[in-house]
This record gives C-alpha cells, sequence and structure tokens, in this order.
C-alpha cells in the first residue's frame, strides 16, 4: 500500500530525513517511536503534503502512485488521512459543514454521488457514537474552544467520517488524560477492519497498550535504525532510547 | 462635453452640476431648504484628496466626466424585479434611475399604519413634513448637497406609532440607462414612529454595464421612542458605478437601530454613516463587510454620536480585499461631556487577499465624558496559512478553501441580521460573490 523508499526531507534548509525506508500493507498497524527531533512529525507533515518540507530524495509510492507528486487535498482524496498533533481552530466554519464539504470532495473524486444534508446526518450520528461526540460540538466552529482532547477526538471522528485507507495518527495521545485516550483509541480500534492500515507516531509506550501495533520501529536522525513487535516498545519504556543511540552512534563512527 | 472649473478658492465643480444644482428645486414644496443645499454645494464642490475626509477617495473624475441627469422614465415591471426580491413576501418599492416606479413596486395591499409612496404623493404627511430633509447635513457634506439639490424623486416609508412589521421592506433601486452617463440621485426618508418595528432592505443593481453611472444617494432614518429599525444596505453596483452613499439616523430615547452595510461591488464605493444616538438608551449596531476585487475601492466612514447618557453602540467592519482593490475604513466615535455611562466599541478586521490589496485603517475616538467604556481594535492580516492545510489535508481543494475561509471571515457580519429571510438571502449572495 505504501511504500517509502530511502526518503530525505529537509525544513528551513535542514536536513530531518535522512533516507527512510518504510513498508505498510493493508491492514497493518505501524507504531513509530523515537526519541524528541528523530524525525517522527516531519514523516507525518511529508506523507501529508506540508509545503514548509521540502523533499530533497527518494521516494513515496502510495497504491502504486507517486504520493509526493500529489497535492494535499489528492492525497486525502486517495485515502490518506493526517490526525494532526496540533489540530487547527477554525472559527466561523461549522464542524458539520466543513465535514459535509470534505466528504462530498472525496466522494465526487472517487466518482460517487454527493450525500444531501439528510444522509450526511445520518452517517454522521453514527460516526458520533465512535468517539463519543455530542451534537453540540458538531455544530460548533471546528475545534474552536474544544479542550486538547475534544480536538483528538475530533480528529478521529473525521477520520471515521473519511474512511480513509491510510491513517497516519501524529502524536494524538500527547496531552490526553486516561478517559480521552481510552476513547481515542477505541475509535482507532473500531476502524480497524483488517484493510485500513495506521501508522501510529507516539512519545510513549502507552498509547500501544490501547492500540495494538503489529510493528513498532524506532526512528532516530531521521532513519529507522530498529524494527520490531509490540514488545519492543514495552523495551523502549523500560529501558529508554539511550541503549538504541548508542548503538546506532557507535555504528556511525565506526 | 463638460469643462472643468476651479475658481479661485480651488474649488472643484463642473459645468454639468452647476447646471443642476441652479437648475433645483424640482420639489416645490422643500424651495427654500432644496435653494439653501444648492448654495452650500457651490461653496463646497468636489472634494479633493487635500480633503481630510477624502484622502484616501479620489472623487475628482466626477468632475470631468460628463454626466447627463437621469431621465425619469420608468420601464420596468414587476416581472423584470422578481429576480432581486429579497424575499418571497417582501413590500417592493422600485426606484427606477431614482424615481419611483409604482408599476413595478407592490404598495397594493400595505400593512394598516405603514406608509410607503413617493415624496410627490406623501407631502401632506404631516410626519414627511416634519422630518423630510431635516437630517442629512448638507452643510458639511457636498455629497448631501448636491443630492438635495438635484433629486426629483424621494421614496418615504412611514411606520405609525406601535406599528410592528416583520415582513421586509424593500427599497429596490434599479439603474436601466444605457444612453449615457448617468447621474441618479436617490434620496430616501424612514421613519419608525413611537414603539413602531421595521425592517428595511436597499438593494441597488444595475443592467447597464458600460457607461459610467453616478448613484448619490442619502437616506435619512428616524428611529423615534422605543422604535426598532433594522436595516440592510446591499451595494451589489457593476464595475462602472461610482456610488456615493450618505446615511443619517436620528435616534430618540429607548430606540434601537440595527444597520448592516454590504458592499459587494461598485467601481468606488463611499458609504457615510452618521449615527446620533440622541437621548438616553439608545442602541445602536453597525456592521459593514467588503468584498472587493479587480480595482475596486471601497470607503466606509462611520461615524458614531453619543450625545446623551446609558447608550451602547457596537460597530463591526470586516473587509476582504483582493487583487489591486483598495479598501478604508474610517471608524468615528464621538462621546459628548454629558453622555456618561457610555458604552461603545467598534472592531474593525481585514484580510488583504493579494500583494497588491490595500486597507486603510483609521479608528477615531473623541471622548469627552468621563465615566466611559469604550473600545476600539483594528487588524490587518492574510489568510492563516495553516487553517488552509487543514481543510486541503481533508479533502477540500485549495479553492474551496479559500472559499470556505473567507465565506467564515464575513459571515459573522451577517449574522447581526435579524430577519432570517434576508439573513439567508444575503449568505446565498455572498456565497455566489466567494466562488
Amino acid at each position: 500500500m505504501l511504500t517509502i523508499k530511502d526518503l530525505k526531507a529537509s525544513v528551513e534548509e535542514k536536513q530531518i530525513l535522512n533516507g527512510l525506508n518504510f513498508e505498510v500493507k493493508p491492514g497493518e498497524v505501524h507504531a513509530i517511536m523515537g526519541p524528541n527531533g528523530s524525525g517522527k512529525s516531519t514523516l507525518a507533515s511529508v506523507l501529508a503534503g506540508r509545503e514548509e518540507y521540502e523533499v530533497t530524495g527518494g521516494e513515496v509510492m502510495f497504491n502504486g502512485e507517486d504520493l509526493l507528486e500529489m497535492s494535499p487535498e489528492d492525497r486525502a482524496r486517495a485515502g490518506v488521512f493526517l490526525a494532526f498533533q496540533y489540530p487547527v481552530e477554525i472559527p466561523g466554519v461549522s464542524n458539520a459543514n466543513f465535514l459535509k464539504t470534505a466528504v462530498n470532495e472525496v466522494r465526487k473524486s472517487k466518482g460517487l454521488e454527493v450525500l444531501d444534508s439528510k444522509q450526511f446526518l445520518k452517517i454522521m450520528q453514527e460516526k458520533m457514537k465512535l468517539v463519543e461526540m455530542d451534537k453540540a460540538m458538531t455544530q460548533r466552529s471546528v475545534n474552536e474552544g474544544f479542550s486538547g482532547g475534544e480536538k483528538k477526538r475530533n480528529e478521529i471522528f473525521q477520520m471515521a467520517m473519511l474512511e480513509p485507507s491510510l491513517a497516519i495518527l501524529d502524536e494524538t495521545d500527547s496531552g490526553l488524560d486516561i478517559d480521552a485516550l481510552r476513547i481515542v483509541a477505541n475509535g482507532v480500534n473500531a476502524l480497524r477492519d483488517g484493510k485500513r492500515s495506521f501508522i501510529v507516531i507516539t512519545h510513549y509506550q502507552r498509547l500501544l497498550d490501547y492500540i495494538v501495533p503489529d510493528f513498532v520501529h524506532v526512528l532516530y536522525k531521521g532513519r529507522i535504525v530498529k524494527s520490531g513487535t509490540k514488545d519492543l516498545a514495552l523495551e523502549l519504556e523500560e529501558k529508554g532510547y539511550d541503549w538504541i543511540k548508542e548503538e546506532v552512534d557507535a555504528t556511525l563512527n565506526a | 462635453m463638460s469643462t472643468l472649473q476651479e475658481t479661485k478658492n480651488t474649488i472643484l465643480i463642473s459645468a454639468v452640476f452647476e447646471n443642476w444644482v441652479n437648475a433645483s428645486p424640482r420639489v416645490n414644496a422643500f424651495a427654500a431648504t432644496i435653494q439653501e443645499a444648492a448654495h452650500s454645494f457651490l461653496k463646497q464642490g468636489i472634494p479633493t484628496t487635500k480633503h481630510e475626509e477624502w484622502k484616501y477617495t479620489n472623487v475628482t473624475k466626477l468632475a470631468t466626466t460628463d454626466f447627463q441627469i437621469s431621465a425619469n422614465n420608468n420601464t420596468l415591471k414587476k416581472v423584470d424585479v422578481k429576480e432581486m426580491k429579497v424575499t418571497a413576501d417582501a413590500v417592493i418599492v422600485v426606484l427606477e434611475n431614482g424615481v419611483v416606479n409604482k408599476e413595478a413596486s407592490n404598495l397594493e395591499a400595505l400593512p394598516k399604519g405603514i406608509h410607503i409612496g413617493s415624496i410627490h404623493d406623501m407631502l401632506d404627511n404631516a410626519v414627511v413634513k416634519k422630518h423630510f430633509l431635516q437630517h442629512a447635513d448638507y452643510k458639511t457634506e457636498p455629497f448631501v448637497a448636491l443630492n438635495t439639490a438635484t433629486f426629483s424623486d424621494a421614496v418615504c416609508i412611514i411606520a405609525d406609532a406601535n406599528v410592528e412589521m416583520e415582513t421586509p421592506i424593500q427599497l429596490m433601486m434599479v439603474n436601466t440607462c444605457f444612453e449615457y452617463c448617468d447621474y441618479v440621485p436617490v434620496r430616501i426618508l424612514v421613519v419608525a414612529d413611537k414603539n413602531a418595528s421595521i425592517h428595511v432592505v436597499e438593494t441597488f443593481e444595475s443592467f447597464s454595464h458600460t457607461n459610467s453611472i453616478f448613484v448619490n444617494a442619502v437616506s435619512e432614518v428616524v428611529v423615534a421612542e422605543n422604535a426598532k429599525v433594522n436595516y440592510v444596505k446591499l451595494q451589489d453596483d457593476p464595475l462602472n458605478t461610482t456610488h456615493i452613499n450618505y446615511h443619517r439616523v436620528a435616534m430618540a430615547r429607548d430606540s434601537y437601530q440595527h444597520l448592516t452595510t454590504l458592499s459587494l461591488g461598485g467601481g468606488l464605493v463611499r458609504n457615510n454613516l452618521n449615527i446620533r444616538l440622541g437621548d438616553v438608551n439608545c442602541t445602536a449596531y453597525l456592521n459593514g463587510l467588503t468584498v472587493a476585487r479587480h480595482k475596486q475601492l471601497v470607503d466606509h466612514h462611520t461615524a458614531v454620536d453619543h450625545a446623551m447618557p446609558h447608550c451602547y453602540s457596537n460597530e463591526l467592519y470586516k473587509n476582504l480585499i483582493d487583487d489591486q482593490a483598495q479598501g478604508v475604513f474610517n471608524g468615528k466615535i464621538f462621546v459628548r461631556k454629558d453622555a456618561q455611562k457610555t458604552n461603545a466599541f467598534q472592531s474593525n478586521k481585514n484580510l488583504l487577499l493579494s500583494d497588491d490589496a490595500i486597507m486603510n485603517a483609521k479608528p477615531q475616538l473623541e471622548i469627552f465624558a468621563d465615566d466611559v467604556k469604550c473600545s476600539h481594535g483594528a487588524t490587518i492580516g492574510q489568510l492563516d496559512d495553516e487553517s488552509l492545510f487543514y481543510l486541503r489535508a481533508r479533502g477540500i481543494g485549495e479553492d474551496a478553501a479559500r472559499a470556505l475561509l473567507n465565506h467564515a471571515f464575513a459571515a459573522e457580519v451577517m449574522e447581526g441580521i435579524a430577519h432570517e429571510g434576508v439573513k439567508e438571502k444575503m449568505l446565498d449572495i455572498l456565497n455566489d460573490k466567494l466562488k
């Protein structure tokens, strides 16, 4: 589904990704962990098409298409979803209106009929249950005045509405208390259907107790330096990142 | 051909204007006032950019354009204006080239206590006699003077005491002149007597897109004790139009007025709003929106005059300026010595959508009372890139995302429109504009 080969990217002339290789098959859940500044969020931003990030080398193929050639909206329409680390507040645009526009743009791009208000409302009510979202939240402006937890729930709600084939969760657990974390994780798990793939970017192992990954990768200095199963996350939780850093730095210096 | 004349005192006036003004009065019942206004115009002339109030808005080309005064030929029928109605049930009064067109209007079944018509048919109305030409100041406003000296017809809307009318009254100004550069003086009087409540909507349309049009409109609005006037001005003229508008509201005690000015069209638009909170416990809202593109220039000059204590005013102006367009906001608030316990607020927010767009913002507060709450704020910025990316990351195309954000910015101004049907129509028009 997603194949990343030797990806290099920089922001403000500073190289962050240094030849990253990575593959995601349908239905897989990959966790990407790593110390601060290792390039986790850069990877998410590059995949979603943020313009400040310059790709300086390598390729990203998504279902046989060159993802890097696509605009952010075309990536979303093709089935890539990024749950933002810091969701944006957009005063004056209601959540419901925003989502209806988004869902219908995605449907149009797939040659599907656009939903009318009634059909949309029905689907929305179903998906709201997934993240225990109340109706008032859908009427409010996008993320305006939402708490951190509400914003993250809203991201997962949008994901449920847009039904992507690949979802990238960028530190969705940061700033969440345990109840919000559970709600968000339940929402994600409900969307695991054996076909949809996830890249879960996180700093802490905690989230992975709820969203159990098939693979865990450690990102350091812009490369994946170690991969394993969920046990790797537990090991990192226990031992920290220093032993990996030492291992990698020793190899680099050798 | 018009000849440009500059007198010794560098007063800018053209022979065309001079001839019209000298040919007044056109409504004999008010001859004295009209002649005074004529003299006043000849003294003031067309303002140049040396005049502080016209610094950013150059209207001197008016003195060199070969205008003719609009012909009194009414051509429109009811069916022609149907599409332009703000709501299906609206009471329509059509001013075709500044002259009331009864046939196109629907004034046949007005509610009891509501009087609408041409000044020529309402000269006997005591309220008209009392207020007509009495509120807009021609001595200091050159275009009020010109209007007063040149109008040949006027619309009067009178709501008797205690009459509450929920159906909107639409003043539909339509220009149908194709043959020459046209000067259209528009004169309006609106009076809501004690405890009355009305909704008024002004709309401006033009079928002529080629010759220069100069609309010079003056609205006098009187809100009597405990009366309520909700007023919307929709300006969607084509680019060939210079639209100068003076809107004066005189408020009595416990009265309420809500005014929304939507400037969505016109080559050069100047709105002069002058709200006088003349007695205690008045409430005045002024909302304004500009959507300017191409080389449009839209100038909002507002003056809110707190003369008496315990009044409230709130101003919200938003400007979306694109291409090489220019916006001006000049918001004056006066709080007179007697106007203690005044609450006066002003907010002006501007989005510049291109590198060449220009916005001039000038809040101006003059406060002579010492126990007041007043604030003002002005911001100028661009569309937020992060918001734009967020929308695009959800599959919304770049153009649609921009339109959505622009609409969200502008829609706040519409929120205050009290009549749901009118609000809906205005939002539709805005949507089309931002596509």
